[in-house]
């Protein structure tokens, strides 16, 4: 069974006062994300991440399509006591200390009493919040807020686990304990199904990704599938301050910093360029294929689609 | 009853205690004993007559002004600060919602008019040394205003559900003026003739009747409340308040949270 499955969900909103001009926010989105996955959801600022996880949420409405969540419509009651959410910048009653926000999320999440307060200490604990339990959180940091934010979207031990930006304002430390929390989520058989713009992160986290831009969606597939293509190319390191003449020819690109030199050259050129190294006495540092990066993938996507809509994955 | 819906109202509660709301107790206070002590000076056999009246405009006012402003804020206020996405992403249907918002101002202002009217029988004890049988009829005249609370905290509600906290506290204290002339408006509906006379009666059965529930002169002067008017009083609040807090639901379920 599919832990999230978009069946053709998209959003038009209207805007202008007189006349109203419709705005497509997302085209028709297809996507399945399986159980126990960590599912990246990439997107430059405005490609319509955070609208797609609000009409997951049903903090907006579709203008068509549906969606189902551990075999159930998104909408049922049920679903909702099963799934965890951090929204993108999140803002909670700053007038509640950390203690009383998780304590009525709770609550509305409908955790046994007897366990509640237990609960709230783990988490407060697990999020490095313990000794600001007791704070007001018109008090807290914007990195101490996405905490709270992450402990109160898992709070309940959902089996799937929303994340809108979770790195979002997080210093570095912050953002190595979020990682390791979702692998720790992962571990726990949970579907952690986050949006970013922050490759790197998904890189080192994510099972698989899908990147959206302009509403639609552009690719999506396993990460290692998506990074590990070589084109034929090696990236040749060695120590020195520039080119030799012998190399000038077959060096498509080169980079010097400080005393080492990293050049792009074709793979079939390599024993050449090895030989000719040798011959300079300059001391080899490393030999790689070129793999393309997340990054590529990323950007290659953005890259102006042909008109269909309505990807599917 | 839902327990969500008791949830919600309890943190709506705690919001406004934490947000000094109730402060506005020391500023009644402050207002009732100075009237006491200088009504007890000044007045000659009218002091009763002028505590009652004064205190019991003052809890009106006092909580008529936190009604209001109080209650345009409970939705927009959560959708503008985005508080409201981790509350409707866990089983809390959006109607549980809104009625726990309106049970928790709601049980603001009974908590407030509870200390105000201590306050107002204390000021009553201080000018006139006792109490008197028709002073019991203070407490159905504030328990009509906590009835024009409820009315005027739906209206509110049912107007922040669809407009900026500006264009819903003109609506509530508009509808909140003409409510208090309702009684007025239906006498000139009664006289009225064709099309005006539609449209007065329309307009006057429409707006909150506020009048019907305002009772503080009569009881400043020892009128008894019929117990017909406490019933009929009574459903007319529980009707209204219902009627604007299902049209607050309606709007708010169709509600995209931008």
């Amino acid at each position: 069974m599919a832990a999230i499955e978009i069946l053709g969900l998209e959003k038009t909103y209207s805007i202008g006062f007189w006349r109203k001009k419709p705005k497509r926010a997302l085209q028709p989105l297809h996507l399945r994300v399986e159980e126990g996955e960590i599912f990246g959801f990439l997107g430059p600022n405005g490609a319509g991440k955070t609208t797609t996880l609000k009409l997951l949420m049903g903090l907006v409405f579709p203008t068509a399509g549906s969606a189902r969540i551990l075999g159930m419509d998104y909408q049922h009651p049920e679903v909702k006591a099963q799934i965890g959410f951090l929204p993108e910048q999140p803002y909670f009653y700053d007038y509640l200390t950390a203690r009383e926000l998780l304590e009525y999320y709770g609550q509305l999440s409908g955790v046994p009493a007897k366990e509640r307060s237990h609960r709230v200490s783990e988490m407060l604990e697990r999020v490095g919040l313990r000794d600001a339990a007791g704070v007001q959180l018109r008090k807290f940091s914007k990195g101490m807020l996405q905490r709270v934010g992450i402990a109160q979207a898992i709070l309940h031990h959902p089996k799937v686990v929303f994340l809108d930006e979770p790195m979002s304002g997080l210093d570095p430390m912050g953002r190595r304990e979020v990682r390791a929390l979702m692998e720790m989520l992962k571990q726990q058989g949970k579907t952690v199904f986050f949006s970013t713009h922050i490759l790197s992160d998904a890189e080192a986290l994510c099972d698989r990704v899908a990147i959206i831009h302009l509403g639609q969606l552009r690719g999506v597939g396993a990460v290692a599938d998506l990074t590990g293509s070589v084109h034929g190319r090696v990236e040749l390191v060695w120590q020195g301050t520039a080119v030799p003449s012998a190399l000038k020819a077959l060096v498509s690109e080169h980079h010097v910093s400080g005393d080492t030199v990293r050049a792009i050259l074709p793979e079939e050129t390599q024993d050449v360029a090895l030989d000719a190294l040798r011959r300079e006495h300059l001391r080899l540092i490393s030999l790689t294929p070129v793999r393309t990066s997340l990054e590529d993938y990323f950007v290659a996507q953005l890259k102006p689609a042909g008109q269909s809509a309505g990807a599917t994955a | 009853m839902s327990a969500r819906i008791a949830y919600v109202a309890s943190n709506t509660f705690r919001e406004a205690v934490r947000d000094r709301v109730l402060y506005n107790l020391i500023a009644f206070a402050l207002l009732l004993s100075g009237a006491a002590i200088l009504v007890g000076q000044i007045s000659i056999d009218i002091e009763r007559l002028v505590v009652i009246n004064l205190g019991l405009t003052a809890v009106s006012l006092f909580g008529l002004v936190i009604a209001i402003f109080i209650g345009i804020g409970l939705v927009s206020k959560e959708i503008e600060k985005r508080t409201l996405y981790t509350v409707l992403s866990r089983p809390v249907r959006r109607w549980e919602f809104i009625f726990g918002k309106f049970c928790g101002l709601a049980g603001t202002l009974v908590v407030n008019t509870f200390f105000m009217a201590i306050g107002v029988f204390a000021a009553l004890l201080y000018v006139s040394h006792h109490f008197q049988s028709a002073d019991g009829w203070i407490l159905v005249a504030l328990y009509f205003i906590i009835l024009q609370f409820l009315i005027l905290t739906a209206l509110a509600l049912l107007f922040s559900s669809f407009s900026s906290p500006l264009m819903a506290a003109v609506f509530a204290f508009s509808l909140f003026v003409i409510g208090s002339f309702a009684e007025d408006l239906r006498g000139f509906a009664a006289i009225a003739h064709g099309a005006t006379g539609w449209l007065a009666t329309g307009i006057a059965f429409v707006i909150p009747n506020f009048s019907a529930l305002n009772i503080v002169s009569s009881v400043a002067h020892g009128q008894p409340v019929s117990g017909q008017l406490i019933l009929y009083n009574s459903i007319y609040a529980l009707v209204y308040s219902t009627a604007a807090l299902s049209g607050a639901v309606l709007i708010f379920e169709r509600r995209n949270l931008k």
